[in-house]
């Protein structure tokens, strides 16, 4: 684990009296950061207003990546639950929209919402399943399920079975607000749909971010960690792991399924090849997890800004670009386990949203490590 | 000549606690010597360094004369010297006589140690061969890791705690094998608890006391106060 | 008789993945090592294979000779100086570069092959077919079936009758005393991958011989071989080859009802599997 770097050694040669010490979790630059960090969000807010709709678009891309980033990173760095399946809620979700709005004729916007209810409660039975399944098969299972899900909905010939279907275009336009932002902007229907997904995207990051720092930060967050780091040792003291786990798993479905939706009422055409990619929702999502930093809650806004650039600078080379990745998240994993932000946050001490608790004035313990392994 | 076994200086670590400060002992052809110490004095991390499991400055300890302190266990146990773990360690999923048997995967040598000899040492196991090692009593246990280490032919034969957890009848049974491994030729260190038991087996006895020996020498010489001292420290508590 | 014939067919089907199986299970009994990369490393000996079979013009069955050894040293190397490196408390690392070597290994594939199906030639054996009884089978489902039976046989000799697999099963329990004895965990596991690779490559042959491939096949292979190992119980290797049995047959008989449900019916079995018996049909304690 990592030592308390904030805390200083005791003033007094006799020892830190008990009374003295404090738990806090909050320094004065993660305060400032807190600013900074809402005024980025209000700033972002505006740029449908100023930049042309290619900028929104990349934005949009960037942001959902990040919220499906942060949902992965709080199962497998915070909860343990290392998951290769999420393009389950992604499909799910977005699915759950097109026959929200192809079959039932709803409002787009709130499909999206419906269909994160919808990948929560796909979530439940999914669950059921896999959590019979420990660490390494935990993982596969979760993608044999995943599989299961695109293999029925490739059997729905309502949405066009395997080749997938289309989102009639009057369906996007007639969304709620739409007419407003045309009329009170002057804004044409396409740009007024592009900047009306990249608000609920950004709000949905916040959502997310938000959701995570609470949890992390309260009792919960806690209890989360001693049943990462020692599932047994942590019900042995009353931490109930399999409902902790079990709600992270449902909650982060939930949000990756409002997502999955998300995306694809922007992208307006489904196949259940696309929605339901590993590659896509899955790998690419490790990645920015994985070289960002697992287990921060920065890290993945490292990793979601390379894997941008990449993209933008070397998709166009194919199977070499994802090989490039592959063994860039080879060598993250052996030599920065803790990805660029950890590299970054132990050179420096820097923690913009600090969750471990620090030990003020307490009495500089070392603590003993393990033996070395093999 | 050169002593068969020495640590000069030895020092160890787990992380960033330091577990030996210095400790000299010297293991001649032959003998047998006993370390005793209270818990946590440091007795099994001496012989996790000699044995190779902790990794040591090269110099720290000497086989022969030759530097073995950073050799990793493997090449410590193909050297020749064998330790009987701190609670037994037998392997789970392996029967008796695999667990005999695999005694001698790095070490491959004639002696006089094989199935058939450990088996005569102690028949008890000979009868559970094809039982899975943890099916036998604790006393049983401890013979096979005893038989374990001998399959090697060791010329050190390291035992950590062979008493612990043992009833007394047990436990002679167990010291009673030992005047035959010495006259098979092993040298032997004991670490015990007991030092009764010690002083009665032992050619000379080490006594440590957090992480330093306090006292070594032969049993005749040392006197109970000097011991106990060793043992518990200088403000010790009383002997009952 | 239909039927019959259907299961019979579903049998022999899950003796691929029993092969495919099989080295997936040696390894996680041994080091607890779950390889995300397993397929497609069945993969890439498939191509190894045709490689050979038409750059020097021999029999499939000769070149998957040479090719075994080649694929034992990859797996050692691959096992020796990366995996072992990921290998500790925390299952994550281990989970995260073999997803990232599978990623590797298929754009690599891709990247020298290109995306075009292949199929390892096996001559007049192809369509070869036996008679017994009332069934009918082609030759080299029969072939890849007995090799399955073999491969299990050979390997539980290897784990229960010699010195090296004392040493596994040593060092599965406990490396530290296993170095005590002279094992060096490193080089067990590297060799336990190694046998492992061999396995894949023997898979591999029947793999390309049965049916075409491609670069981006490897990921279901791993699914069908990661089925067979849950139904049939983690740590039995005869477990593993009634796994695929049973997942073989699920699939021809979901093929039979509606071809689309071929998979989705392996899977589902795969699911209730789990649903009655989450240790799988056939746990260690069996073996
Ligand atoms: N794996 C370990 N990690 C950290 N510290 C350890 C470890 N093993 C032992 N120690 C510490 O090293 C010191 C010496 O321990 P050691 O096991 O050598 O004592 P010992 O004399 O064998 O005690 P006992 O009679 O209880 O077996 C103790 O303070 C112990 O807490
Ligand atoms: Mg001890």
């Amino acid at each position: 684990m990592v030592a308390n770097r904030e805390a200083s050694p005791p003033t007094t040669a006799a020892g830190a009296s008990g009374s003295r010490w404090r738990v806090e979790t909050r320094t004065t630059l993660s305060t400032a950061f807190g600013i900074v960090a809402i005024a980025a969000m209000l700033l972002l807010a505006l740029t449908p207003f100023f930049a042309s709709r290619g900028v929104v678009q990349d934005l949009f891309f960037i942001l959902t990546m990040l919220v499906l980033a942060q949902n992965w990173n709080l199962l497998a760095g915070y909860a343990g639950l290392i998951s290769v399946g999420q393009q389950l809620f992604v499909g799910c979700g977005a699915y759950a929209l097109f026959s929200f709005v192809i079959l039932l004729g709803l409002d787009p916007l709130l499909a999206v919402l419906l269909s994160g209810v919808f990948a929560a409660l796909v979530s439940v039975p999914t669950a059921f399943f896999a959590f019979r399944l420990h660490g390494p098969y935990f993982a596969i299972g979760t993608w044999v399920i995943a599989e299961v899900g695109r293999l029925l909905f490739a059997q729905w010939k309502a949405l066009g079975g395997g080749t997938g279907t289309s989102l009639p275009r009057d369906a996007t336009r007639d969304m709620i607000g739409i007419g407003f932002l045309k009329e009170t902007l002057g804004l044409k229907s396409a740009a007024a749909v592009d900047a009306l997904t990249f608000w609920v995207a950004l709000i949905l990051l916040a959502a997310t971010m938000g959701t995570m720092y609470r949890l992390l930060r309260s009792r919960n967050g806690l209890g989360l960690a001693a049943v990462r780091d020692n599932e047994v040792a942590a019900r042995a003291l009353g931490v109930d792991a399999m409902r902790m786990k079990a709600t992270v798993y449902v909650v982060t479905a939930f949000l990756t399924g409002i997502t999955g939706a998300l995306t694809y009422l922007q992208k307006a055409r489904i196949s259940p090849e696309a929605a339901f990619s590993l590659t896509d929702w899955t790998a690419y999502i490790i990645f920015i997890v994985v070289i960002g930093g697992i287990g921060t809650i920065e890290g993945p806004i490292v990793g979601v800004i390379v894997f941008f650039l990449m993209q933008n600078a070397l998709s166009s080379y194919g199977s070499w670009y994802l090989l490039l990745m592959g063994a860039l998240a080879i060598v993250t994993m052996l030599f920065a386990p803790r990805g660029l932000w950890g590299l970054a946050s132990d050179r420096t001490g820097i923690e913009l949203f600090p969750v471990r608790r620090i030990l003020k004035r307490g009495p500089n313990h070392q603590g003993t490590k393990g033996g070395p392994h093999g | 000549m050169a002593p068969l076994l020495e640590t000069r200086g030895l020092r160890a670590s787990y992380g960033d606690f330091q577990a030996l400060f210095g400790v000299d002992l010297t293991l001649d052809a032959g003998e047998m010597i006993a370390v005793i110490g209270a818990n946590g004095a440091g007795k099994s991390t001496l012989m996790r360094s000699i044995a190779g499991t902790i990794r040591n400055a090269p110099n720290d300890i000497l086989h022969r004369g030759t530097e073995i302190g950073a050799l990793p266990a493997p090449d410590v146990m193909a050297r020749g010297i064998a330790l009987v773990p701190e609670g037994r360690k037998l392997f789970p999923s392996l029967t008796v006589e695999e667990n005999l048997l695999v005694g001698t995967y790095g070490r491959k040598i004639d002696g006089p140690w094989s199935l058939g000899t450990v088996y005569d040492l102690f028949p008890v196991i000979a009868e559970r061969r094809n039982y899975p090692a943890t099916a036998l009593s604790g006393g049983q246990q401890q013979m096979v890791a005893i038989g374990r280490a001998l399959m090697s032919n060791p010329e050190v034969l390291l035992c950590d705690e062979l008493s612990l957890g043992l009833a007394p009848i047990v436990i002679r049974d167990i010291y009673a094998a030992f005047p035959r491994i010495r006259i098979a030729g092993a040298a032997i260190v004991i670490v015990e608890q007991d030092i009764a038991q010690a002083l009665k087996v032992a050619d000379r006895v080490y006594c440590m006391m957090e992480g330093r020996v306090t006292l070594s020498g032969r049993p005749s010489d040392l006197d109970r106060s000097a011991i106990h001292a060793a043992y518990f420290g200088a403000e010790g508590h009383e002997l009952a | 008789m239909n039927w019959l014939d259907t299961i019979f067919q579903g049998i022999l089907l899950g003796g691929l993945y029993a092969l495919f199986a099989a080295g997936l299970s040696l390894v996680f009994g041994i080091m607890r090592l779950v390889n995300l990369a397993h397929g497609d490393l069945i993969v890439c000996a498939a191509f190894l294979i045709l490689q050979l079979v038409s750059a020097l013009q021999i029999n499939p069955f000769i070149a998957a000779l040479i090719a075994a050894p080649v694929m034992f040293g990859i797996g050692w190397v691959l096992q020796y100086h990366l995996l072992n490196r990921t290998l500790g408390k925390d299952i994550l690392p281990p989970l995260l570069v073999t997803f990232g070597l599978s990623i590797v290994i298929q754009n690599g594939l891709l990247e020298s092959f290109s995306a075009d199906s292949r199929r390892i030639s096996a001559g007049t054996l192809e369509s070869a077919s036996l008679g017994i009884g009332v069934l009918s089978a082609g030759v080299m489902p029969l072939l890849t079936f007995a090799s399955a039976i073999l491969v299990v046989v050979a390997l539980n000799q290897l784990i229960y009758r010699t010195a090296l697999g004392r040493a596994f099963r040593a060092t599965s329990d406990d490396v530290a005393t296993a170095g005590l004895m002279g094992i060096r965990p490193n080089r067990i596991f590297a060799t336990a991958t190694g046998l492992a690779m061999v396995v894949v490559t023997i898979a591999a042959l029947y793999l390309g011989t049965r049916a075409t491939f491609d670069p981006t096949a490897g990921p279901a292979r791993l699914i069908y071989a990661f089925e067979a190992v849950i139904i049939g119980g983690l740590g039995s290797l005869w477990g593993t080859l009634a796994g695929g049995v049973i997942l073989g047959v699920a699939q021809t008989l979901g093929a039979a009802i509606n071809p689309e449900w071929q998979i989705l019916a392996g899977h589902v079995a795969f699911l209730l599997v789990l649903l009655v018996r989450p240790r799988g049909l056939f746990p260690r304690a069996v073996d």
